[in-house]
């Protein structure tokens, strides 16, 4: 009796370690390892951003942790649950945008603040970013694919209200990056290639009125963009030390915490949007080669995961997270390096910041539930 | 499902095989790579423009980089002491602190600014009125050269664009009495005046040069490398004595006072080295505080004031007579009727003198007793004893605006030239050349060139007379400070003095005025072995006495017998003492 009993105890015990795998615990290692990787990277390139102060240190590592934590949490829904879920996620968010509009913070020039006195300070903008995709993939899911000219309406009318909305505190940086999350999913639901070039002739035919719709700093930076040494000490600064910065860094950088140009606070936003300068100084070529092979190796893992999803409003989802993941890393080093013209946007997991790093983390934890949840009832 | 079916499945979608689900929408696999080739050309346009920046640029950038961060920034050097012989300081360089700041930087607000003016002791209003005129700059000074405590005050604020530079400042422990010989630094450090030019680099030692880092503000961030150490310059060590120079001062200041003259100098030498023990000029001035420094205290008038030397010159040139064989201190000499015609000139003395011999002409300062020496010696033998001791001629001293004096060549010289020539008139001297020829008297026949700087030997000399007619002329020029003489009034107690008075009309712009006078003197003492020789030159006394033996004179008295007694000289006059003592 007793022999069974121990028996069934170390058979059920065996069938649970064995059930403890990776997808039990809805987790992708290598995309976790590669977030890990860059995030603790991040950590030593921002105690030297940061003038050597533990505390920034302390206070990121903190965030993460608390990131990292949701990211777990939103890993164990499944994507069934977050498509029922999208909706009202979208309706509450557009709320807030409102309420931000109404009694919002204002802080640097912009109103995209919501406070809770004494409990949180946050951008309801950001969790657009997630609530964007989620929305427009919901939506399509459900529409047969590839969309027609209906549903592609619909779609741009739920993107349009909440970035008319962004854009108008301002943030031309957010705003920009949700309307490439919804755009990206509607690319990913099979869009003909013929409307897509229609669409880009719009667009680039667009350009002016975008322009005179621009706010005075904004216009500003594009000029700045197209010449920086027009104004060296004014708008260009910016840039003109950020490129200082990455260059005289050379091959092999100047070393941890001696960079000449960030330490000397020549450098802007050195801790923020300008952090990658500071890594490109002090670590080099190697260093940037290493940052740009982990955000690579990232976004291949994540754009693979996202083709794994086993329905399509996962595929859609993570296709589009990884993407507009894709495209934060690409504009914010395109701007720090002169490619592109200035616009707010931080380096994913590294740059110093409150609500982005939580719903990027967010984001992950959604790619990896699309990846390892099983479709339970095939309908 | 199996590990295994999943696998097949998974490979199954993701080759573009049939969906799992009909839900799912096919993704093609050509989508997939095509997504995934533009996102490493995306990629490899940002590693291409970061290794572009890194590998083609860098050089630019480096160097765009250094120029905003890297500077060369001056060390100074402490500038030398001078001191006296004994090592007293003559002119120190202090700390001090200099408070600039980045009006850029420096907070708007008033309560801050109230604090800092008062701080700096400033006026609230007034700082703020400056700061705003420098509002757009990077730079100004708060207050230049504070001490380094209340400095300390106003940094500790630690008000944001307040900085402190370390830098030194020169301080005359001495002041007016040794201003004119030291001379002054200006704000900057650099020699101006005296001494502090003459020896400008030598004193001023090189500035060290080092290669920091500096922030945006300014702030150094810290040394990179020193380039060059701060070479600290040498001290000076004069050859003065500050206790006779303080001695020398009081007395002449005293006299210049009395007699309400325009001014006067002072030298005091060391018999046998040519030292200089004490050089003092009125008007003076405070180095110290120069918010009212009259030109005229400037000057450092025993160098810088050359003029016509009168009687003062009959021993040196007797020395010539002496030396020709056709004179001794006993060989008569008729000065009858105390006035003579030289080539329709006329030559006066004071009054009849009568019959005397040579010593009685210097006692009484005759100008025909030296007239008729003059003209029985050949043309040039005056002048010749002048230039061999140098009158006219630079001191070598270097001291920045000394009047040389001239010695006229002898070569059209008339008989009357000739003669004014030895009793003083006709050439110009300045006190120190003066000083220098007499220590030949003193010095067996050797004269010394002066120096201002302290010897550690004395020189050798050269001989412009003989040991004998020196001494000679020390006898006879004792006699002119005692009873009967012209310069009594130099007399001291417990020594022997050898001296020789002088009167000169001053030149004016139509010649010798009536009523301008300068009074000189030349004072030997003890003098039965000389140890100082001193030049006293009072300019327009315009009291009732002008004579050099009633204005200059009495100074000598009082300057030399507290001078002998601070030199532990012993007093070489027995005759005076008490009887029996």
């Amino acid at each position: 009796m007793m022999m069974d009993y121990w028996q069934r105890v170390y058979r059920r015990s065996r069938r649970q370690y064995q059930r403890l795998s990776w997808r039990t615990l809805h987790l992708d290692p290598w995309l976790l390892l590669a977030l890990l990787t860059i995030v603790a990277g991040g950590l030593i390139v921002l105690y030297s951003a940061g003038g050597e102060s533990t505390h920034l240190v302390e206070a990121q590592a903190l965030r993460f942790a608390a990131a990292f934590l949701i990211m777990l949490l939103i890993a164990q829904f499944s994507p069934r649950t977050m498509q029922r879920f999208a909706w009202f996620f979208y309706v509450v968010v557009i709320l807030m945008l409102v309420a931000v509009d109404v009694i919002g913070t204002h802080a640097m020039g912009a109103q995209r603040w919501l406070t809770i006195p004494g409990v949180i300070r946050f951008q309801p903008s950001e969790l657009m970013k997630l609530a964007m995709p989620m929305t427009i993939a919901a939506y399509l899911s459900r529409r047969v694919l590839p969309p027609g000219w209906l549903d592609l309406l619909v779609c741009l009318l739920l993107m349009g209200f909440p970035v008319a909305l962004i854009a108008n505190q301002p943030d031309l940086g957010t705003s920009m990056l949700v309307t490439a999350s919804a755009v990206f999913v509607i690319l990913l639901a099979g869009l003909s290639w013929r409307f897509v070039a229609v669409c880009a002739g719009f667009g680039i035919a667009a350009m002016p009125l975008l322009w005179f719709n621009m706010h005075q700093y904004q216009r500003q930076r594009v000029l700045t963009f197209l010449n920086p040494e027009s104004d060296p000490l004014g708008t260009g600064w910016n840039i003109i030390q950020s490129k200082t910065a990455i260059g005289s860094g050379g091959i092999h950088g100047k070393g941890w915490m001696q960079g000449t140009q960030s330490q000397l606070e020549f450098l802007p936003e050195r801790h923020t949007d300008f952090i990658v300068a500071v890594l490109a100084e002090e670590f080099g070529l190697i260093g940037m080669a290493v940052l740009m092979s982990c955000y690579l190796l990232l976004i291949w893992r994540g754009l693979y995961m996202a083709t794994q999803a086993h329905d399509t409003f996962g595929r859609l989802l993570g296709g589009s997270l990884i993407l507009t993941f894709f495209v934060y890393v690409f504009v914010n080093v395109g701007m720090v390096s002169g490619v592109l013209p200035v616009v707010g946007v931080p380096l994913p997991l590294i740059s110093y910041g409150g609500t982005a790093s939580v719903t990027l983390m967010a984001g992950f934890g959604m790619l990896m539930a699309v990846f390892t949840h099983h479709k339970t009832t095939p309908r | 499902m199996s590990e295994q079916d999943r696998r097949v499945g998974r490979n199954a979608r993701m080759y573009g095989g049939e969906t799992a689900s009909s839900h799912v929408a096919a993704m093609p696999i050509w989508r997939y790579r095509f997504v995934l080739a533009i996102i490493f050309m995306a990629m490899a346009v940002l590693v291409g423009r970061i290794v572009y920046l890194q590998v083609v640029d860098h050089q630019f950038l480096q160097g765009q980089g250094d120029s905003r961060t890297i500077r060369v920034q001056n060390i100074d050097a402490h500038r030398g002491m001078i001191t006296d012989r004994d090592g007293e300081p003559l002119a120190v360089s202090t700390p001090v602190v200099t408070l600039w700041a980045n009006p850029g930087d420096l907070p708007e607000d008033p309560v801050q600014l109230t604090r800092l003016a008062d701080a700096l002791g400033e006026r609230p209003s007034d700082l703020m009125a400056r700061v705003q005129n420098y509002r757009d700059k990077e730079f100004m000074y708060l207050k230049r050269r504070v001490t380094p405590e209340p400095a300390d005050r106003v940094l500790a604020l630690d008000i944001p664009g307040v900085h402190g530079r370390h830098e030194y400042k020169r301080y005359y422990p001495a002041g007016e009495v040794t201003s004119q010989l030291v001379g002054m630094t200006n704000i900057d450090d650099h020699g101006q005046e005296g001494l502090e030019l003459a020896f400008d680099r030598y004193l001023s030692g090189r500035p060290g040069q080092r290669r920091v880092l500096q922030d945006r503000k300014g702030q150094l961030v810290r040394d990179l490398h020193m380039i060059r150490e701060a070479h600290p310059g040498g001290d000076v060590t004069l050859s003065i004595n500050l206790r006779l120079q303080y001695l020398a001062y009081r007395e002449l200041k005293a006299a210049v006072n009395e007699h309400n003259a325009d001014s006067g100098t002072m030298v005091m030498m060391d018999a046998h080295s040519g030292e200089v023990l004490a050089m003092v000029s009125l008007p003076s001035y405070n180095p110290n505080n120069r918010t009212s420094v009259d030109p005229a205290g400037l000057r450092n008038r025993s160098l810088t004031d050359a003029f016509e030397p009168g009687s003062v010159m009959k021993p040196l040139a007797m020395s010539a007579g002496l030396e020709s064989g056709k004179f001794t201190p006993d060989t008569p000499m008729d000065t009858s009727p105390g006035w003579m015609m030289v080539d329709g000139y006329t030559i006066k003395d004071t009054r009849n003198f009568g019959k005397l011999d040579m010593t009685g002409v210097i006692t009484h300062s005759s100008n025909i007793g030296m007239t008729h020496m003059a003209l029985a010696l050949p043309d040039d033998a005056i002048w010749n004893v002048y230039d061999s001791m140098k009158l006219g001629h630079p001191t070598g001293l270097g001291f920045p605006g000394e009047a040389t004096g001239s010695l006229p060549s002898p070569f059209s010289w008339s008989k009357a030239k000739r003669a004014t020539l030895s009793y003083g008139y006709g050439l110009s001297v300045n006190a120190v050349q003066l000083a220098s020829a007499y220590t030949a008297v003193t010095n067996d026949g050797k004269q010394l060139p002066p120096s201002l700087l302290k010897l550690n030997k004395p020189p050798e000399g050269h001989r412009v007379m003989s040991p004998k007619t020196s001494h000679e002329l020390i006898r006879m020029m004792e006699t002119v400070v005692e009873p009967g003489g012209g310069g009594t009034r130099a007399a001291l107690e417990g020594y022997r003095v050898a001296g020789k008075t002088g009167t000169v009309r001053k030149v004016g712009n139509t010649g010798y005025q009536k009523e301008a006078y300068r009074s000189n003197f030349v004072g030997i003492a003890p003098a039965s072995n000389p140890r100082i020789v001193t030049v006293i030159s009072i300019d327009n006394p315009k009291g009732k006495e002008y004579y050099g033996g009633l204005v200059a004179a009495p100074i000598f008295s009082r300057v030399a017998g507290n001078a002998l007694r601070l030199l532990d000289i012993p007093p070489d006059d027995q005759s005076k003492e008490a009887p029996g003592a």
